[in-house]
C-alpha cells in the first residue's frame, strides 16, 4: 500500500468514527497517528496542535493537513485533509438527497418541529463552557456581549468582530508595552 | 452565477473561522441564511441537528448540504447539485491550508510571543459572543412557534428547548442523545 493510500485511509477512518466534530479528534488522531504509527513525535503532535488553533478554518481540517504536510509535505497535507472531510461528504450528500425527498413527510416534519429548540440550546451551551476557556471575567466581559449586541442587532458581519477584535488585543497589547 | 457565489461565500467562511464548529456557525448563518437566502433558518438548524448526529466537523457538513440545496433550489439538475457540494466543501478547505503550510514554521517560533497572547485574548472572548449571537438568531417563530398562533408549539418548544440546555449543562447529557430524545417528544407530542 502506498504510502498516500495509507494517509488517506487512517484519515478517512478518523473521519468517519468520531461524532462532535475537531476537538473529540484529538485523541483519536494522537492514538494512530503517534501511538500506532509513529509517523509523529508527541512534541510534533503538540506544536501542530497549536497552529492548527491559532490558524483559521476548520480545526480537524486544519489538523490533518498539518499532520500530512509535516509527514510527507504538500501532496501529505492534501491527502490528509481530503481523508478526513470525504466520509463527511459523503454521508451529507446521501443525507441531503434522502431529506429532499423525504422533508415535507409529515412524521419527518414533527420530529425535526421537536430537534429544533434543542438544537437552540445545544449552541448556547458551548457559550458557558467556552467562557472558561477564554477566561471571561468581568473586565472582559463587554467583548462577547458587544460581538453578540452587534451582529444580533445591527446586522454587523461577524468577520468584522473577529477582525476587530484581533486588531483591538494586538493594539492594546502594544500600548500596555 | 450560483458556483462563484458559493466558492466564494464558503471560501470567505473557511480563512475568517477561529474558534471551531460553533463559532463558524455564526458566520454561516449570516452569510448562508441572511445574506443570501440559500437556506431558511429551520433548514439551517437542521442541518445543524444533522451535523451533530453524523460524523465529521460541522463546517464541512454545512458547506456539503448548503452547496447541494442551494443549486437543487436554484433549478439545476441533481448532478450539478452533487458537483456543487463537493466543490462548496472544498472551498472552505483551501485557503486556510495554503496560510498554514506558509507561517506554520512562523507561528511556531513565536508561540510564545506576546502578541500573539494579545490578539487571542481579545479574540477568544470575542468568539464567544460569536456563538452567543448564533444562538440568538435561531430563536425566532420558525424554530418554537409563535407565542400567540401556535401558543401550544411554543410551549412545548421551550419546554424541550430548558430540558436540552440544563440536560447538557448539568447533567452531561451527549448532545445526540439529547436530538433523539426531542425528536421523539416531537413524533409523540405533535
Amino acid at each position: 500500500m502506498s504510502i498516500y493510500t495509507e494517509l488517506f485511509l487512517t484519515f478517512s477512518k478518523i473521519g468517519s468514527f468520531t461524532l462532535g466534530g475537531g476537538y473529540a479528534m484529538v485523541p483519536v488522531m494522537e492514538k494512530e497517528i503517534v501511538d500506532k504509527r509513529k509517523w509523529l513525535s508527541h512534541e510534533e503532535f503538540l506544536d501542530i496542535l497549536v497552529v492548527a488553533q491559532s490558524t483559521p478554518g476548520l480545526f480537524a481540517i486544519d489538523m490533518a493537513s498539518h499532520i500530512g504536510y509535516k509527514y510527507k509535505g504538500i501532496p501529505g497535507g492534501i491527502v490528509g485533509a481530503l481523508g478526513v472531510a470525504c466520509p463527511s461528504i459523503v454521508i451529507i450528500l446521501l443525507i441531503a438527497m434522502f431529506f429532499h425527498a423525504f422533508k415535507d413527510n409529515v412524521y419527518v416534519e414533527k420530529i425535526f418541529m421537536g430537534i429544533r429548540p434543542c438544537v437552540v440550546a445545544l449552541i448556547l451551551a458551548p457559550c458557558f463552557s467556552m467562557a472558561r476557556s477564554a477566561r471571561l471575567n468581568h473586565r472582559n466581559l463587554w467583548i462577547p456581549l458587544l460581538c453578540a449586541a452587534l451582529i444580533y442587532f445591527m446586522g454587523v458581519s461577524p468577520i468584522w468582530c473577529i477582525l476587530a477584535a484581533g486588531t483591538g488585543g494586538y493594539v492594546y497589547g502594544k500600548i500596555k508595552s | 452565477m450560483i458556483f462563484l457565489q458559493l466558492f466564494i461565500t464558503f471560501s470567505k467562511i473557511g480563512i475568517f473561522n477561529f474558534g471551531g464548529g460553533y463559532a463558524m456557525l455564526s458566520l454561516i448563518q449570516d452569510e448562508v441564511v441572511n445574506k443570501h437566502h440559500w437556506l431558511t433558518v429551520a433548514e439551517f438548524t437542521d442541518i445543524v441537528a444533522i451535523s451533530q448526529s453524523t460524523p465529521g466537523p460541522i463546517g464541512i457538513n454545512a458547506a456539503t448540504y448548503t452547496g447541494y440545496t442551494a443549486v437543487v433550489n436554484a433549478g439545476y439538475p441533481q448532478w450539478a447539485a452533487v458537483l456543487s457540494a463537493v466543490m462548496t466543501s472544498l472551498s472552505i478547505m483551501w485557503l486556510p491550508f495554503i496560510l498554514m503550510v506558509s507561517i506554520s514554521k512562523f507561528l511556531l517560533r513565536h508561540k510564545d510571543s506576546q502578541w500573539i497572547k494579545d490578539i487571542f485574548g481579545t479574540l477568544r472572548p470575542a468568539i464567544v459572543g460569536l456563538i452567543l449571537a448564533a444562538a440568538l438568531m435561531l430563536m425566532n417563530t420558525e424554530n418554537f412557534g409563535s407565542p400567540s398562533q401556535t401558543t401550544f408549539v411554543f410551549i412545548v418548544s421551550v419546554a424541550i428547548f430548558l430540558f436540552a440546555f440544563f440536560g447538557t449543562r448539568l447533567f452531561k447529557i451527549h448532545p445526540i442523545v439529547m436530538i433523539l430524545l426531542s425528536g421523539l417528544a416531537g413524533l409523540l407530542i405533535y
